[in-house]
Parts: structure tokens; sequence; C-alpha cells
């Protein structure tokens, strides 16, 4: 088990190592522009853009520049915006993600706890219009882009029907501190998470309830039932307990594709100063650095909650743990 | 079709079974009707455009409609507070005539959603053939021929599967979108619609090149390849003849699948200002426009949106149908966003 571990370790970091040296060339060495005139953003002045080729060293080799640019995001953590003159980037990216795990872990527990009860519901009355009914509205959530779903909430929530009785208590957009206003920070947080959870709890549903039926067909259920189990206990204990191990590398990938992807676009929808917004705003002004330093953190993090998936994973299934 | 189908059925190939398999499964079928309809109907855009008399790329601040025989303007002097603003016409529901309304500029929503519909369209499409191209040869190579081949592409892979596909395709769209990239052979400009398509096509090739990978890595241990090599077939002849066609049915289940979320990844790049550029439209930059005009003029967000959904919605049924027909044991499954 300590072998599968430190290879997984070891794996992660490579692919660090690797997602690094990629942002570094995708926004240093790409042909078609000179780089400092990108970094620079829109109509720079002279002295901005060799401010730039200062900053960055565009004079030096490469392997120079790769390690100017990983000391100023990881040691020194003085990577200033040339848009926004001055401006520290590394300190704004780490202000905004408490919003963004805010919103992230919330939809998350939601889709964990709705996809389950959907794909066990549906499993359970396999072939009645139960089941195809939770089926069809798990398309239909699949398929909905989630800023656009994000939209609608707020068309529905914030201005048609605000003044009914359903919607009088969503607050305007925008975020709260957890630690200075609780309610606040649930009340504004709780339209955005069921926006986000919608596609997942379709998809985990669908996967879970493809999974359960699979796993009612195997041999140990057989034995199970001639055990003279009830229905509910088979399904809990035994069907449910092998999917799961699907459903928790699932939930890994998703949760990665969610921080560097639909959490971004909620956040844009619903105005929460996250990661994301954050992005987005820096992609309005065309301003690299906010950009760099947002997608490198940013994806540290989904390697690095993928690679403690894996570790639960490890934990959980017996046969990948003496491999 | 049903020519096809019977004639096929007399020798009972493979792909005939599967076909018929396929037309006997009503949902797909009803789904594969509509997606046909929406193509054919956003290809009509220009036409539609000519015969509804207006041009969806131009401001028409000033234009008028006639609505119940009176000439109303396009843009309302807005009521509110100091009467400053403008709101554009609601739809009227007549096709041919702001049937959705105007946009904040104007410009006939109706006719850019069919012409946002033919870019959307065809970034996907196009996407989709790069990606399972560069793919599938990526697949073919790591998997047959191993060794440092395939450690370099494999973890070239690991990095790509790893780098989550929206941050990617921002870096990339950022980085190129102001300037375009020129490259000797391929100058793109910036704002041509390659962008977005070169783009999408690479950020998802490591979801398809893994299976095929793994896939080709087994046939190669196979007995028939074994035989074919011990033969002394080349090379090339045994990756075209005899493993290519072992791997045909996992790609063909991909293409709706990846339709679909090559169309939301566009979708959602437009929405970011990163994708399809000003004045050109798609689905993703036109629910960007109505974004403004939200809770005034829905609609303007509301139809690209529903426009998505549903293309989205009847290519993922048609994939599911096609895996079925196929094979109806495999589980192939791509995340969505």
């Amino acid at each position: 088990m300590l072998l599968a571990l430190i290879r997984r370790f070891g794996q992660m970091i490579f692919v660090m190592f690797g997602i690094s040296v990629l942002v570094f060339l995708i926004f240093f060495v790409t042909p078609g522009a000179d780089p400092a005139a990108r970094i620079a953003g829109r109509n720079a002045s002279p002295e901005t853009l060799e401010a730039v080729r200062k900053s960055f060293g565009f004079d030096q080799p490469v392997w120079v520049q790769y390690y100017t640019l990983m000391k100023k995001l990881f040691v020194t953590q003085d990577l200033t915006s040339f848009v926004n003159r001055g401006w520290k980037v590394v300190p704004a990216v780490i202000d905004t993600i408490p919003v963004t795990l805010s919103l992230v872990i919330g939809a998350a527990v939601l889709w964990v706890i709705f996809g389950l009860l959907v794909g066990l519901i549906a499993a359970a009355t396999r072939g009645s219009w139960i089941d195809k009914s939770l089926m069809a509205l798990g398309l239909i959530g699949c398929a909905m882009p989630v800023y656009w779903l994000g939209e609608v909430m707020n068309l529905i929530t914030q201005s048609r029907y605000h003044d009914s009785w359903m919607f009088s208590w969503v607050p305007p957009l925008g975020y709260k501190p957890l630690t200075e206003d609780p309610k606040g920070w649930f009340l504004t947080l709780v339209i955005p998470w069921i926006t986000l959870s919608i596609l997942y709890i379709g998809l985990y549903g669908r996967v879970l309830r493809a999974n359960l039926i699979e796993a009612m067909q195997e041999d140990y259920i057989r034995t199970a039932r001639a055990k003279g189990l009830s229905e509910t206990r088979i399904m809990l204990r035994h069907a449910l307990r092998t999917s799961l191990i699907s459903f928790v590398t699932l939930f890994g990938l998703d949760f990665g594709a969610l921080v560097g992807g639909a959490a971004l676009l909620t956040e844009v929808v619903f105005g929460l100063q996250g990661v994301g917004k954050l992005t987005y705003d820096a992609l309005q002004n065309l301003d690299l650095p906010v950009i760099m330093t947002t997608v490198i953190y940013a994806s540290f993090f989904v390697v690095l909650a993928n690679a403690l998936v894996d570790v639960v994973y490890i934990l959980l299934d017996p046969r990948v743990r003496s491999a | 079709m049903s020519d096809a189908v019977a004639s096929l059925r007399v020798s009972r190939g493979p792909w005939a079974t599967a076909l018929r398999r396929l037309s006997r499964d009503k949902a797909a079928m009803v789904c594969l009707a509509v997606f046909i309809l929406i193509v054919i109907v956003s290809l009509l855009a220009p036409a539609y455009a000519s015969w509804a008399n207006t041009d969806p790329f131009r401001s028409t601040l000033d234009a008028t409609v006639m609505i119940d025989g009176q000439e109303i303007p396009v843009m309302e002097q807005s009521t509110e507070g100091l009467g400053l603003g403008y709101t554009p016409i609601g739809p009227t529901w007549e096709l041919g005539n702001y049937f959705l309304g105007a946009d904040n500029q104007g410009r006939d929503v109706m006719a850019r959603l069919l012409y946002g519909g033919r870019n959307s369209l065809l970034i996907a499409g196009a996407s989709t053939v790069i990606t399972i191209l560069v793919a599938t040869i990526i697949g073919l190579a790591a998997g047959f021929f191993g060794g440092v081949t395939d450690t370099i592409l494999s973890r070239i892979l690991d990095v790509l599967w790893a780098f989550p596909v929206y941050l990617l395709a921002i870096s990339l769209s950022i980085v190129l979108i102001a300037h375009g990239i020129d490259l000797g052979l391929i100058t793109l400009e910036a704002g041509s619609l390659w962008l977005p398509i070169f783009i999408i096509g690479i950020v998802y090739i490591p979801y398809i090149a893994r299976p095929i990978r793994g896939q080709v890595l087994a046939l190669r241990r196979s007995e028939f390849v074994l035989a074919a090599i011990g033969l002394g077939v080349p090379e090339h002849r045994i990756l075209l003849r005899d493993i290519l066609p072992n791997v045909s049915t996992t790609l063909i289940v991909f293409v709706p699948l990846m339709l679909a979320i090559n169309m939301l990844t566009e979708s959602a790049l437009s929405f970011l200002s990163i994708g399809v550029q000003p004045p050109d439209a798609s689905w993703g930059t036109i629910i960007q426009d109505g974004q403004g005009l939200l809770y005034t003029r829905p609609w303007v967000a509301l139809a690209p949106g529903l426009a998505i959904a549903l293309t989205v919605l009847v290519l993922n049924v048609l994939g599911d149908g096609l895996r079925d027909a196929l094979d109806p044991r495999s589980k192939i499954r791509l995340g969505g966003d």
C-alpha cells in the first residue's frame, strides 16, 4: 500500500511540473506575437513593455525565464499586473479562494446526496415511471449550460418571482464572508449551489443507476438473496458498496472539472468574487499575469484533489491496495 | 434508409446488425431526426435573413418595425428613471419580423440565433473531427509501438488529462485571441473561427486517446495480430486493416458525445468572450449579449440556451443509442460540464 501511495505522489509531482511547463510554453513561447506585448495588455506604452521585459527576463535563455516565472509565482509571490500597475496578483488570488471553496464544497454536498438518492430510487424502481422520469430529468440537467441555468435562476429569483413568497428571501447577488455573516453567507449561496449541483445530480444519478443495475446481476447479490436478506439491505449494503468505488473516482475527476470550469462560470453569473470571477475580469481586460496565476493555482489544486481522491480509492478498494 | 437496412439484413454483418438495432431504438431515431432538423434550420440562416430583410451583423439603432399596422422603433426610449436608456423591442412572435425581438444593438435575435447555430455546429463538428483524428493517431501509435513512443505520449496525455479543460482552453484562447498564431504553414488570424475550433479540438484529445491506447494495447497482444506480425505483414497494414477497424466502434460512439461536449465548451468560451469574436455570433455569444437585457428582454438569452440544451440533449440520447447498438456491453462515458 505504501508503494502505491508513493507512486501516486510521484505521479502528482510530475503532472504538476508538466502543467507548469505547459503554462509557461503557452504564455511565453507561443509564436504569433511578442510575449511582452501580450503580458502588458492592450495598447501598452513602450515603458511598460520595457518593464515587462525586465521583470520576466525576456533577454535571458528560456529555462531562466521559466525559473523566474516559477519563483515569482511560488517563492517571492510578487508577480504584478501591468494592466492595474503594481497590483500584486498572488495575494489577490489567494484572497478569493474561500469564496470558490464555499461554492464548490456546498454544491458537492448537494450533488452527492441527491445523486445517491436519484440513483438508488431509479435503480430500485427500475422500469417504472419514477425511474423513467428521473432519468429524463437527469438528461435534461446534463444538457443545460451551467451559466445559462444560472441566468434563468437569476431571472426567476431576482426579477420575475422575487416579490412572491417563494423567493423573497433571496438576497441580492454577491458574496458574504462566512465568518462575518453566516446567515447571509448561506442565503446568498443557496441558489448558486443548486444551480451548480443540478448538472452533477443528473450525471451521478444516471451513472450510479447503471452501476447498481449491473451490480445487481453479480453472483454475490444472488448469494445475498439466497441468504434471505431484504431487498433494501441488498441494495444498500451489497450493491451500493461496489458501485460507490466508481462514484468516488468520478467525484475526483469532476471536482477538477468543476473548480476549473463550471464553478468559474457560476461565479461570473452570480457575481461571487471567487477565483473564477477574478479570471473572468482578467479575461475582459487581457490581464495575463492574473490568468497565469489563477490557471496555475487552480490546476495545482485540482491535481492535488485528484491525488487525494486516489488515496481514498486505495484505502477503499483492497485490490488496488495490494497492487 | 429503410431500403439500405433491408438489403443489409441479408448479410447480417456487424455494421448491419448495429444499424438495425439503432433503427429500432425509437428515442435515438427521434433524436437523430431532431438533430438533422436543427442542422438544416441553422444552415438556412442566410435565407432567413434575406427573407426577413435584416442584417444580423450591423447595428440598426434607428430601424422601425411594423406591428399591427403601426410603425414602432426597434429601440424604445426607456420610460424608467431619467428616460435616457433604450430598450430593444421584445418578441413579436411573428416570423421574419423580429420574432424573438432585438438585442441591444437593434439586431434581429432570431436571425442571429440561426447564424449563431451555424457557427456553434460548425465549431463543434470541426473540433470533433480534429479531436478524434489526432487522438486516434496518438492512441494507435502509443498502444501499438509501445516502448519510448508510448512512454512519451502517455506522459504528455497524463499532463493534458490532469489540466482542467476550461483552464487549458482559457490559457490558449487568451494568448491567441488578440494576436492570432503564425506557425509557418498555418496562419490563423485573430478572431478567426479556426482558433476556437483548434483550441477545443486540442483540449479533449486525452479523453479519447487514453481509451483508444488501452484498446490497441489489448489488441496488440491478441492472437490475430500476433499471427499477422508472424506472417511478416507490414506494420502500417496491421494498423490500418487489423487494429483500426476494431477500435472504430469506440470512435463512432464518441462522435455524438464529443459533439455535445464541444458545443457546451464552445458556448462557455464564447460566453467568457474568448470564443467566437463579434460581430460573428454563436449561441454562447448571444447568451452573453442577452446578459445585460436579462430582466427586461429575457428571450435574448433564453432562446440560445434552449437551443444548446436541446441540441446537447438529442446528441446525448443519440450517443446512448449508438453505444447500445454497437456494443451493448461497453461502458464508455464522458464527463460533461
